[in-house]
């Protein structure tokens, strides 16, 4: 397996990846990258970052058994705990360890793209601690509606632009970020929100989160005194995929799931599914798969799950796919929000819609492992992060919302 | 006329060279092939197609505008190849510019095949960089195209080298850091950077985009650079007009006050 050695210099992981942007910003990829390798050699950055995540972040996050969602899925279910880090997902990681290199690199300014909104409040959490300027891009359509991470983003003093070109999502809030970052580069690092775009930013973005993988690894060997059969995560970019993968890519005992958004089912062609349901291309700054028509144009993605509604995905993904070391597959809007309901009735966990799609890609995959191992499979979870943002998507999606008196100011006066 | 030629030209006048950007089917194909043959006869010496695409992170809100105007009216790769022909065909030298995605899907060779056939002589890429280019080098060698790759302020000497000695015909110089769009005034950046590439090839010509919207920029480029590229403001006309007769009106008009611009260094 030469996964681990991945990518090569240039950012290639085979064909995928690499750097696809204008010349305008090759310096700056080139020394964020020296920075970053600096960094990662240095033991007082690795000791801030590590004292962050321990006395800040929550991390480790802890390793669950979840008895009662075993007993119904047929399969030893154990969670990773992401949902349990401050601001409630596995992105704090990322976003920590990137501020903490914009500011060795003597950048004051930090920049972001976001969708549902997680990215953009756990980079303006990161910019608050660390005291950096903070503007987060968010499509229009977005900003509508998740008007309570916006107001979340601003408590946390970051300026939020509503971008309102093309179909005003995550894709154009990237687009409008790279323009920034285009004029703005010698002042301001991109904190990029998953382990996709040019290099360095998925092997920099996997390395900041790899450490899911490597607390989930010794805390089954401290647990069970073995490795599970198999790891299970959603992927739309990626990053929490490849941050509890990667540490597991050597033993090649172990299988990794993947579980993209099918959205509608990828064979109505409303879904997110890059892997599973698109084909290679360029996008966003590298080589991988994408959503895209037969002349290359992006196709919008469809999903229930705002986190997951990206048409690319990680170009390690995209590899780790073409080698058969990772499978993946797609999980609808419905199977991942009974699979929300189940979590939340078996276990008092109300998990992210996100996280929903690994647990639902589980239920599929457990009975198929238990035949072919002959055993009771043990399967890892990323529970990357909670459900408290997804209150209103799922209340809605399953009819369970009081309906809301609308008071006219004055009309009871 | 080959881009080499066309530069050779305006050097003998001792002016620049006027290129001049539109969006393929922007508002549609038959309008845009009108557009462009219109600024051919005002006075630009190149058309630089561009091909609209629906992440263009190098532009800025006009470009983004015209692209979305495209293709919401549905223009496809082949229309583009359709377009340049017809351009090409009434005597205008052309170059495409073009993101790097819509050229892999339709597959490099045969793309570089029906550019060449199409009548372009060259190819901007303006998210290609040469260390991605492999098979792109390969598919212009083959099909006689030539390469137009951009250099930045911030290319380091090395890069810049590097870039220029993967050029043929004419190098890119992005006058500043940022999108396209007309600024009101002429980088500070760019006379810098044209002396950089002069420095890195004295024979290579230097074309400057980004931020020319005027017959006086024009101009004060042209004192410095073998050729100036003007797109946003070209497209605003059209974008910008009641009607349609207005737009060509405009578009006539700047084409010609850009063309004296490049005239009067």
């Amino acid at each position: 397996m030469t996964a681990p050695s991945l990518p090569d210099l240039a950012g290639h992981f085979g064909p995928y990846g690499g750097r696809f942007v204008p010349e305008a910003l090759i310096k700056a990829l080139d020394e964020l990258d020296a920075a970053y390798r600096s960094a990662k050699a240095d033991p007082e950055f690795q000791a801030e970052f590590q004292d962050l995540l321990l006395n800040y972040a929550g991390v480790p996050s802890l390793l669950y058994r979840a008895k009662r969602l075993s007993a119904e899925l047929g399969a030893e279910i154990l969670l990773k705990r992401e949902d349990l880090n401050h601001t409630g997902a596995h992105k704090v990681r990322n976003v920590l360890g990137q501020a903490l290199l914009a500011k060795r690199m003597g950048k004051g300014r930090v920049i972001a793209e976001t969708g549902a909104g997680q990215h953009g409040v756990a980079s303006a959490t990161a910019a608050a601690l660390l005291d950096l300027e903070c503007v987060v891009y968010m499509g229009a359509t977005d900003t509508e509606r998740q008007a309570l991470n916006v107001a979340r983003m601003r408590m946390l003093g970051a300026t939020v632009i509503p971008v309102t070109n093309g179909s005003q999502t995550l894709k154009d809030a990237l687009n409008e970020a790279l323009r920034d970052w285009v004029t703005t580069v010698d002042t301001t690092h991109y904190l990029l929100g998953t382990a996709a775009g040019p290099h360095p930013f998925p092997e920099l973005v996997r390395d900041f989160v790899g450490g899911i993988g490597v607390e989930a690894r010794a805390q089954c060997l401290e647990q069970l005194g073995r490795l599970p059969d198999a790891v299970a995560a959603c992927v739309g970019g990626g990053s929490n995929a490849i941050g509890i993968f990667h540490a597991f890519v050597p033993d090649t005992k172990v299988r990794l799931y993947g579980f993209e958004a099918g959205g509608d089912g990828v064979e109505t062609g409303r879904h997110a599914a890059s892997i599973t349901g698109g084909s290679v291309g360029v996008l966003h700054g590298n080589r991988t798969y994408l959503l895209q028509n037969e002349d290359g144009q992006t196709i919008e993605s469809h999903s229930i799950s705002a986190g997951l509604d990206y048409p690319g995905v990680g170009p390690e993904h995209a590899w780790l796919h073409d080698s058969g070391r990772a499978t993946y597959e797609p999980v609808t809007d419905a199977e991942a929000m009974a699979a929300f309901q189940l979590l939340c009735r078996t276990e008092g966990i109300i998990p992210a819609i996100e996280s929903s799609h690994a647990l639902a890609g589980v239920a599929k995959i457990a009975p198929r492992l238990r035949e072919e191992l002959g055993r009771t499979p043990t399967i890892v979870v990323n529970l990357s992060g909670r459900g408290d943002k997804d209150v209103h998507t799922a209340g809605a999606y399953f009819g369970i919302l009081d309906p809301v008196e609308t008071v006219v100011p004055g009309e009871n006066t | 006329m080959s881009i080499a030629s066309t530069f050779a030209t305006a050097k003998a006048e001792n002016r620049a060279v006027l290129v001049g950007c539109m969006p393929a089917g922007f508002p549609t194909v038959d309008d845009s092939i009108e557009q462009m043959i219109e600024m051919h006869r005002s006075g630009c010496d190149v058309i630089e197609v561009e091909l609209p695409y629906s992440d263009p992170v190098m532009d800025g809100p006009v470009i983004q505008k015209a692209s979305d105007i495209a293709l919401a009216g549905g223009v496809r790769t082949r229309d583009t190849l359709k377009i340049i022909d017809a351009v090409s065909s009434a005597g205008a030298t052309v170059v495409l510019m073009t993101y790097w995605n819509p050229i892999e899907k339709y597959g490099v060779d045969a793309f570089a095949r029906d550019l060449a056939s199409a009548g372009a002589t060259g190819l901007i890429t303006p998210d290609l960089i040469p260390d991605e280019a492999g098979e792109w080098i390969a598919a212009s060698d083959q099909h006689k195209i030539d390469r137009t790759f951009l250099v930045a302020p911030s290319s380091t000497d090395a890069r810049l080298a590097m870039t220029v000695a993967n050029c043929r015909g004419f190098v890119y110089a992005t006058a500043l850091m940022g999108v396209t769009g007309a600024r009101t005034s002429v980088s500070s950046q760019a006379p810098e950077l044209v002396a950089r590439v002069r420095a890195a090839d004295p024979e290579m010509p230097v074309g400057v985009g980004l931020g020319v919207g005027n017959g006086k920029q024009a101009a004060e480029v042209a004192a410095f650079a073998d050729g100036v590229i003007v797109g946003s403001a070209l497209i605003r006309c059209v974008l910008d007009a009641p009607d349609r007769a207005t737009g060509l009106d405009r578009l006539r008009s700047l084409s010609a006050e850009l063309a004296d611009g490049v005239r009067t260094r």
